[in-house]
C-alpha cells in the first residue's frame, strides 16, 4: 500500500516554549523531523507549512474572552489575578511572549492537516505540533493553551459534517476533547491512559460514557500504573476494533502522546517502542477500513524528549508513508549531531533494548485488572449495538 | 460546611389527607424517592418513601386486585416521628445520621417550618467535592508521624513550589495510631519537583512508589 502522506512543520512551532526548565519542549518535533530526514523517509515534498488559526476558527471551541486574555498575556498585559481565572500564569501553563501566536500556529497546523486530507490531496497528515488535549473552552491547563483537536473536530463537523473518531493514546486522559464533545453523538472519543486515581487530570473513568444524545460515544480505558506492552496492546487493540466497528467513523484523528513509555518521567506506565509501532499501525488499518484512508495524527505529551519521543513519533510517519515501521539502527548522522546536546545516551536502534524493560512484581494482577476493565468497556459497546 | 449550603430548598410535599395514588403519581413524575407530609402550617408531620407507597399498592400478581388501597389517605402509611435537621447543622453530622439510622433523606426544619431537604445523593455529591476528585489534579500520598505541626511542615513544601493544593485528606495508617497518611491533590501535570523536594526532606511517599528494579 502506497499512501499519500504529509508532514506539517515550521520552525515557528519552536516558539511554543514556556521556559527552559519546563518539561513540555517542542524541540521534540525538530528532533523527530531530522531523524526522519536522516532516515530518508521524510523529504521536501512531504512537508506542509502550517497556517495560523484565525480568531473565528479558535472561537469554534474557545470563548472569545479567553482568546483575548491569551493575546493580552502574550503582550505582558494580563495581571496575575486576571490570568488565574483562565489558568494562565500557573506552573503548568506559564505566560510567555506572543503565546497567542505560538499557540495559534499549532492549531492552524492541525486545521491545515484537515484541509489537506478532506480536499483529497493526501490520505494521512501528521501534525506533531498539535495534540494539546487538556485545553478547555475558557481555561489553559496541563501545558495546553488552545485545544487544536477540539477546534479541528468542530471545524470538520461544521465544514464537512463527517463522523469523527478521536483516539487518544497519551498517558494522561484526553479530558479537554472528551468534555468538548460529551453530548455529541457524531464525535466518538476514545482515550486509553494511566488511571486517574493518582495521575493528572484524574478523570477518564470507564463509567464516563457521554451525556444526552452523546451517551455511549465516549470511551475510556484507565489502565493500571505499571502496565506493560502485552496488556496495553491487548486491551487497546480489542477496544479500538470494537469501537471502530460500532461507530463506523468517516475520519480519524489520533492524539499520539508518547509518555506511556517506561522512561517517561511524568507517568507510571511501562510501555516500550513496541506500543509505539503498533498504535500507528492500528490507526492506519482503521483509517483504510472505515474512512477511505482519512487520518490526521497529532503529537501530545512525551517528556523523555531524547530517547523516546523522536523514535515514537518517527514511527507514526514511517507507517503513514511506507505502511511499515522502521527497523534496525538509527541513522548515525542524527546520533552524532544530537548526542552532544543530549544529557542522556541516545538509543542506537529503533527498537528498545533491555534497559527499557522493567520487572514489575504485580504484573499478573495488573493484567487481570486491565482485562476486567476491558470487559467493562465492551459490555457497554454491546448494549448500545 | 453547613446543611444550608447543600440542601435543596424546593421541596415536593403532600398534605396528610392526600391519597396514596397521589403520592404514587408525584413520586413517579418527579423521579423522587421521598415525600415529606406537611400540615397546613408547613409543619413536618410524617414522611413516606417510594417503598412505603409500593408496599401499600396492590400486587401486580393478584388478578382481581382492586385498586381501592390506593384511595387510602397517605397519613395511614407515613412514618412518624420524622428525624429532621437544622440549616446550621454540619454536613458531617448529617452523614453520621444517614449511617446510624439507615435512612436516605432528611427534611430540614427551622422555626418549625420545612425549609429544605437533604438526600443521600446530595450527601455523596458533597463528599466528592471534599475529596477533590472532580478537579484536574495529581495525587501524592505521604506517610507521616502523627504529631502536632506535621501538616504545615509538609504543606510548606508545596507552597515553596507555588503548587496549588486542591484538597487534603488525612487518613489513619492501617491500625497504627503512630502514623497518618496525608493525601494531597495538587493542580499540576508535573508533580516531579514537589516529589523530589518531599523525598529530599525525608518524607516517605506511599504514592508515587518506587519500582524495586532495575530503576526509578
Amino acid at each position: 500500500m502506497k499512501c499519500r502522506a504529509g508532514f506539517v512543520f515550521s520552525n515557528d512551532y519552536l516558539t511554543y516554549h514556556f521556559h527552559d526548565e519546563h518539561p513540555f519542549n517542542q524541540k521534540r518535533i525538530l528532533l523527530t523531523k531530522e531523524l526522519l530526514e536522516s532516515n530518508d523517509t521524510l523529504n521536501i515534498n512531504d512537508l506542509i507549512s502550517p497556517r495560523m488559526a484565525t480568531d473565528e476558527e479558535l472561537a469554534l471551541f474557545h470563548d472569545h474572552d479567553y482568546i483575548e486574555a491569551v493575546k493580552r498575556a502574550g503582550r505582558g498585559k494580563l495581571s496575575e489575578e486576571q490570568g488565574y481565572e483562565y489558568g494562565l500564569g500557573t506552573e503548568d501553563t506559564p505566560i510567555f511572549p506572543n503565546m497567542h501566536e505560538a499557540s495559534s500556529y499549532l492549531v492552524g497546523g492541525t486545521l491545515k492537516a484537515v484541509d489537506e486530507v478532506l480536499s483529497g490531496k493526501r490520505d494521512h497528515v501528521l501534525n506533531l505540533g498539535g495534540g494539546l488535549h487538556h485545553g478547555f473552552q475558557r481555561k489553559a491547563a496541563g501545558f495546553c493553551i488552545y485545544n487544536d483537536s477540539a477546534v479541528a473536530i468542530k471545524y470538520i463537523r461544521k465544514k464537512y459534517n463527517l463522523r469523527v473518531l478521536y483516539i487518544d493514546t497519551d498517558a494522561h486522559h484526553g479530558d479537554g476533547v472528551q468534555w468538548a464533545f460529551y453530548d455529541d453523538p457524531h464525535v466518538c472519543t476514545f482515550s486509553i491512559h494511566e488511571t486517574g486515581r493518582y495521575l493528572f487530570p484524574g478523570t477518564g473513568n470507564v463509567n464516563e460514557r457521554g451525556i444526552k444524545e452523546g451517551h455511549g460515544y465516549a470511551f475510556n480505558l484507565p489502565i493500571d500504573a505499571f502496565t506493560q506492552d502485552e496488556s496495553f496492546l491487548n486491551v487497546y487493540e480489542t477496544a479500538l476494533k470494537e469501537i471502530a466497528d460500532f461507530f463506523k467513523p468517516e475520519i480519524i484523528i489520533t492524539q499520539n502522546g508518547a509518555d506511556a513509555h517506561s522512561f517517561d518521567p511524568l507517568s507510571h506506565l511501562c510501555g516500550t517502542m513496541n506500543i509505539y509501532e503498533r498504535i500507528p499501525q492500528l490507526a492506519h488499518e482503521m483509517a483504510h477500513q472505515y474512512c477511505d484512508g482519512r487520518w490526521i495524527a497529532t503529537g501530545g505529551g512525551g517528556y523523555d524528549m531524547w530517547r523516546v519521543v523522536p523514535r515514537a513519533w518517527g514511527q507514526i510517519w514511517n507507517i503513514m508513508k511506507t505502511n511499515t515501521p522502521a527497523k534496525g539502527a538509527l541513522p548515525n548522522e542524527w546520533l552524532v549531531k544530537w548526542q552532544t546536546e543530549s544529557p542522556v545516551n541516545l538509543p542506537n536502534f529503533w527498537h528498545d533494548t533491555a534497559e527499557a524493560y522493567v520487572n514489575i512484581p504485580r504484573k499478573a494482577e495488573i493484567t487481570e485488572k486491565n482485562d476486567q476493565l476491558l470487559q467493562n468497556l465492551l459490555k457497554y459497546t454491546k448494549t448500545i449495538k | 460546611m453547613l446543611v444550608e449550603d447543600i440542601m435543596k430548598t424546593e421541596v415536593t410535599t403532600l398534605p396528610p389527607t392526600a391519597s396514596i395514588a397521589d403520592a404514587l403519581i408525584l413520586l413517579q413524575e418527579n423521579r423522587l424517592r421521598h415525600l415529606p407530609i406537611v400540615d397546613q402550617e408547613n409543619h413536618v408531620i410524617g414522611i413516606v418513601s417510594d417503598r412505603d407507597v409500593r408496599d401499600a399498592s396492590p400486587s401486580i400478581f393478584l388478578k382481581d386486585a382492586s385498586s381501592s388501597e390506593l384511595e387510602n389517605e397517605i397519613h395511614t402509611i407515613m412514618s412518624t416521628p420524622v428525624i429532621t435537621i437544622h440549616p446550621m447543622d454540619f454536613v458531617e453530622e448529617v452523614a453520621a445520621i444517614f449511617y446510624d439510622k439507615e435512612i436516605a433523606c432528611l427534611p430540614v426544619v427551622s422555626s418549625n417550618q420545612l425549609v429544605g431537604i437533604v438526600t443521600e445523593k446530595d450527601m455523596l455529591y458533597t463528599l466528592i467535592q471534599l475529596t477533590g476528585t472532580h478537579v484536574q489534579s495529581s495525587l501524592i500520598e505521604v506517610k507521616v508521624p502523627h504529631r502536632p505541626g506535621i501538616l504545615p511542615e509538609v504543606a510548606a513544601i508545596f507552597g515553596k513550589r507555588k503548587t496549588n493544593i486542591v484538597s487534603v485528606l488525612i487518613y489513619p495508617y492501617k491500625n497504627d495510631s503512630n502514623y497518618k497518611i496525608l493525601v494531597f491533590r495538587i493542580q499540576t501535570l508535573n508533580p516531579t519537583p514537589v516529589i523530589q523536594d518531599l523525598r529530599e526532606a525525608g518524607y516517605q511517599l506511599l504514592w508515587p512508589n518506587n519500582i524495586v528494579e532495575p530503576r526509578r
